[in-house]
């Protein structure tokens, strides 16, 4: 095993190329071709450049089902560590993902919603899509374990804020 | 689940596929590029394994793998069982899976995915999974899933095909 890296120092509020950064930390991600960005509210939006690796069944052709699952499960990490308070990376409980479409061979993309940032528990939802937000190709939903310092950095925007 | 017409039960690709257990994954690309493999199959069954590798890490300050990668071996292993569990070839596709995450891969080991395809209707298989390291006592993560059957036109690689003898 090689020598083990530091994660990036993340500050607040986390910046595109921050986010950036943190993708090319994770080597799954950089396998996958994963990276994000922020929108102008600050969400994450992930990624997946097509590559002929990612596909599962080559006689369609589709992504390989894992390869999606694997993004969900990414993106939502994106987005909690994108919200917390120090830097470090949440760890899968569970995540349950619906297949809805199956992924044609072309770039896809991702956002999370975080339904509870607790202070040891996170509950998100993730959704993907290739041409048309409004026509997902999968959905998830997990709950993550956040390590020490995992908290919310910013309280979450309320209907009067 | 036998084929009607009170003739012998036609035998599952899980009994027909023997040596050539190889060939269901040498049709799927991203399996052969994590570096998956088929350990053993019978009917309605099979056990998945994947050597870790740096390249499928999640957080490089541990060395534990992605969950992801650990999804994709789990849903990889789930059709599999699927496709074993078939008397004649047909596509599959997943539905959903769940994935309960027990503990950590540990850094260095091999992952082993057993999955079992328990029930099976004319269009829906329901399959469950648990991943380890060769200890199902101490098991890293345990999974249910559902696939469709005959989801589309295409059926697996023509080459399990013939090698099942359809």
């Amino acid at each position: 095993m090689t020598d083990r890296q530091r994660l990036p120092r993340l500050t607040h509020p986390v910046s595109t190329e921050d986010i950036g950064r943190l993708m090319q930390a994770i080597p799954f991600a950089r396998l996958l071709g994963v990276t994000a960005t922020t929108d102008e509210s600050g969400r994450v939006i992930a990624h997946m450049p097509y590559a002929d690796h990612l596909i599962g069944n080559p006689r369609l052709p589709a992504l390989h089902g894992g390869t999606i699952g694997a993004f969900l499960e990414m993106t939502a990490i994106a987005q909690l560590v994108a919200d917390m308070a120090e830097p470090g990376i949440p760890k899968t409980i569970d995540i349950t993902v619906d297949y809805l479409r199956s992924g044609r061979p072309r770039d896809t993309f991702a956002k999370a919603i975080v339904a509870k940032h607790g202070r040891r528990i996170a509950n998100v939802r993730i959704e993907a899509w290739q041409d048309d937000p409004t026509r997902p190709i999968a959905t998830a939903h997990g709950h993550f374990m956040l390590p020490e310092g995992g908290e919310a950095a910013v309280p979450p925007a309320t209907d009067e804020g | 689940m036998s084929e009607d017409n009170g003739q012998e039960p036609a035998k599952v690709i899980g009994e027909l596929i023997g040596e050539n257990k190889h060939l269901l994954l040498s049709a799927v690309p991203f399996a052969m590029a994590v570096g998956m493999a088929v350990e053993e199959v019978g009917p309605a069954r099979a056990t998945l394994s994947l050597p870790w590798r740096e390249d499928l890490v999640g957080n490089p300050e541990t060395g534990v793998l992605h969950g992801g990668i650990v999804t994709a071996l789990i849903d990889n292993a789930c059709g599999t069982a699927v496709i074993c569990a078939l008397t004649r070839m047909t596509s599959v596709a997943t539905l959903d899976l769940r994935i309960d995450y027990l503990r950590p891969a540990t850094p260095g080991q091999t992952v082993f995915v057993d999955a079992e395809c328990y029930r099976k209707t004319r269009s829906i298989a329901f399959i469950r999974a648990l991943a380890h390291h060769g200890d199902r006592g101490d098991a890293i993560a345990h999974s249910v899933a559902t696939f469709m059957l005959g989801a589309n036109r295409t059926g697996p690689s023509r080459q399990i095909a013939e090698k099942v003898g359809q």
